[in-house]
């Protein structure tokens, strides 16, 4: 979960790291805080906002109150604006980048730090590789300052530049590991004409995995206005995470909706991509993509297949899955039969293919085959499944190979 | 002997009378696994199919002395099994549970470094070495193993749990066995990706082919390439790249906590023109894995 920027300064704040004057504001205001020029900054949970016009610098009291007022009726990156963080103007002299985060490769934190704040640091590592500089370090240890200091004197800052900013970058390194973080990163932190360092953005991300020991970042996760990567659920999603929600057995209901004609139960994780692709490969039309796992109880299954089938344009269902261990086809089977019968369709015109082998599965073909469903046991692979699923449709399919 | 375990090797179960290690336990003792010793704090004395419960690792150690340990507890629990298990000398920990914080799972991963030990996992079915061991919950029930799995030269290594025995199913029904078969976990951070693997495949006597299942985000199929270019690998890899339709779709995250598309970083069609360029084996369709390894074999 990525905290908003106004937060993220709460707590570079409260470790003693130097941010701008800033106060944040939710309805138009005729006069700023404080004393004209400042910053108008839209509080989204997303990057380059600069580009996107949710940076912008009020002059005097008219600009800002068209702006704000501009501001709080629009998106930014896909976000609505419910809150500015109005900030004095810093005279910057120099910008610096300081981020931490996980390397997956190394499998350890790495502190990063750039004489060249203010831009993509990715792209600047792809540009100017040698203006980069990293440093692993021990998550129980944490980052120690001698350690900060090394890393930006290499990169050629020395003075008294060279002790205030190893001292933020070790901050920032507890921040990040008393917060359970992914992602720390202040970008830029500048050296200003006043002479000070300071973060003029902050960007944190929290691991969803550990918000059960951050109730207070717990709490503002549950904020509606946070929708993952800027993208709005539809309703239709929307009915399938209440659907999931029904009991607490297995998965069934992450759903993702297209604009086709063929309805997908698929899981687990790498099977339902597996199968989506090849669905799609054979020139077939998703309606839907989702995970089936965990062995989910009939009344999931059965609720998820009427609400896919309630979808219009929606022909036939395919119900792919990976050879199952631990959920049961047969029940699998059952969820899927009831909740066609209830929409009072034919299972057997209904069921565009039914491909789940496994746990159970002798059991599960028997009541297939009471209803004159064609299923496919392990010899069939996904990869067909999808294929004649596609068939079934009367799907062209222009990409076979 | 393929990898990292046999059917000699002691497995202890940590979290042992957890409903799912209940199941899993008598599936793992049915298919011949060496399982001496569970634990479980406070219910130490009890037994689950046979094998004995104690309070601590320290006793487990003590009176069974097992090599490997399989951690199913609570996510908030992972970290206190995980050290105790690893400063009590445990030598592979498989870690089956889901939802362990990062963090958690970095600082367990640097004590395993520290110690030489191996870990699997976090958010892992497990590891099967074909009618020889399995650890943790992979492939389910015994006949359900037997079924899907056969000993063979080929070793899988999967970044999804489901798809390691779908894999193993499709070899075996060509007539294709297995060495050892390792869902690595869903998690970005884990303790043996392919690039740790690869290696320990590549040094295997019995293993003359690799399989990997790989899905968009992250970016150790792209490290992987260069590894095997620098290290000069040798054994051939087939690798199948699911999800490419999430390249359309940055941002969305789909189905493991890894998987994830962000800006040009991890997308699938870049793994494949990187896997193309270092001479690993692309399999367009899951029945295209069967074709290739019957040329290379």
């Amino acid at each position: 979960m990525r905290l908003l920027e106004y937060e993220s300064k709460e707590i570079l704040k409260e470790k003693g790291i130097p941010t701008p004057f800033g106060r944040v504001i939710s309805a138009i205001e005729k006069a700023p805080p404080f004393p004209v020029p400042c910053v108008l900054k839209a509080q989204v949970p997303a990057g380059a906002r600069q580009k996107a016009g949710g940076v912008v610098i009020a002059l005097n009291n008219e600009e800002f109150q068209y702006k704000t007022a501009q501001m709080l009726s629009g998106t930014v990156r896909g976000y609505r604006v419910n809150k500015i963080l109005v900030e004095e103007r810093i005279d910057v002299l120099e910008e610096f980048y300081m981020g931490i985060i996980y390397d997956t490769v190394a499998k350890s934190p790495v502190a990063i730090f750039s004489p060249q704040g203010g831009i993509d640091i990715e792209k600047l590592a792809q540009e100017r590789p040698e203006s980069v500089h990293k440093r692993h370090f021990s998550v129980r240890h944490g980052l120690l300052e001698y350690e900060a200091r090394e890393i930006i004197s290499l990169a050629g800052v020395g003075g008294k530049r060279l002790v205030a900013l190893s001292n933020i970058l070790a901050l920032l390194a507890s921040i990040f590991l008393e917060n359970d973080a992914t992602v720390a990163e202040i970008n830029p932190v500048a050296q200003t004409r006043k002479g000070t360092v300071m973060a003029l953005d902050c960007r944190l991300e929290i691991d969803d995995d550990a918000l059960y020991r951050h109730t207070d970042i717990q709490r503002k996760s549950r904020d509606p206005d946070r929708t993952e990567g800027g993208r709005e659920k539809s309703s239709f999603e929307e009915k399938a995470a209440e659907i999931d929600g029904l009991d607490q057995r297995g998965v069934a209901g992450r759903l993702i909706e297209f604009d086709g004609n063929l309805g997908l139960i698929i899981g687990g994780g790498g099977a339902s991509l597996t199968a989506f692709d090849a669905v799609k490969r054979y020139g077939g039309r998703p309606a839907n993509y989702c995970e089936i796992g965990g062995n989910p109880s009939v009344l999931k299954t059965k609720e998820l297949t009427k609400h896919i089938l309630s979808k219009p344009g929606v022909e036939k269902i395919a119900v792919i899955m990976n050879v199952v261990s631990n959920t049961r086809v047969d029940l699998m089977a059952r969820g899927v039969i009831k909740g066609i019968l209830e929409t009072g369709r034919r299972p057997s015109e209904t069921v565009a293919v039914f491909r789940v082998p496994g746990a159970w599965e002798k059991e599960g073909f028997k009541i297939l085959s009471r209803y004159g469903v064609e299923y496919c046991d392990r010899t069939v692979s996904i990869d067909e499944a999808a294929r004649r699923a596609v068939e079934k449709l009367g799907g062209s399919h222009p990409n076979r190979k | 002997m393929a990898i990292l375990a046999d059917q000699n090797t002691r497995i202890m179960v940590q979290g042992i009378t957890g409903r799912e290690a209940v199941s899993f336990t008598k599936d793992m003792i049915e298919y011949g696994s060496q399982v001496v010793a569970g634990v479980t704090p406070g219910k130490g004395g009890q037994d689950v199919h046979g094998v004995p419960v104690y309070d601590t690792v320290f006793q487990a150690v003590k009176k069974h002395g097992p090599e490997a340990s399989v951690i199913s507890v609570p996510p908030a629990m992972v970290k206190g099994a995980a050290l105790e298990a690893l400063f009590n000398g445990i030598r592979l920990v498989v870690i089956v549970a889901e939802r362990v914080p990062r963090k958690d799972t970095v600082e367990i991963l640097e004590v395993a470094r520290s110690k030489g030990a191996v870990v699997i996992g976090p958010n892992t079915l497990g590891m099967i070495n074909p009618h020889t061991v399995k650890i943790g919950m992979a492939g389910g029930p015994v006949e359900n193993v037997k079924e899907a799995y056969m000993p063979g030269p080929v070793a899988i290594a999967s970044r999804s749990g489901g798809m390691t025995t779908e894999i193993a199913n499709l070899l075996t029904a060509h007539g294709i066995g297995q060495s050892t078969c390792i869902s690595v976990g869903g998690d970005p951070v884990v303790g043996s990706n392919f690039l740790d693997l690869v290696p320990l495949f590549e040094r295997d006597p019995e293993t003359r082919a690799i399989v990997l299942f790989c899905e968009p985000g992250g970016v150790i199929e792209e490290q992987l390439c260069e590894l095997v270019l620098s290290e000069g690998i040798r054994t051939p890899i087939v690798a199948f790249v699911a999800g490419r339709f999430v390249d359309e779709m940055p941002g969305v995250r789909f189905g493991h906590a890894a998987t994830i598309v962000e800006g040009e970083k991890g997308s699938a069609a870049g793994k494949v023109a990187k896997f193309k360029a270092a001479g690993i084996h692309v399999a367009e369709e899951l029945g295209d894995i069967v074709s290739i390894l019957k040329g290379v074999l």
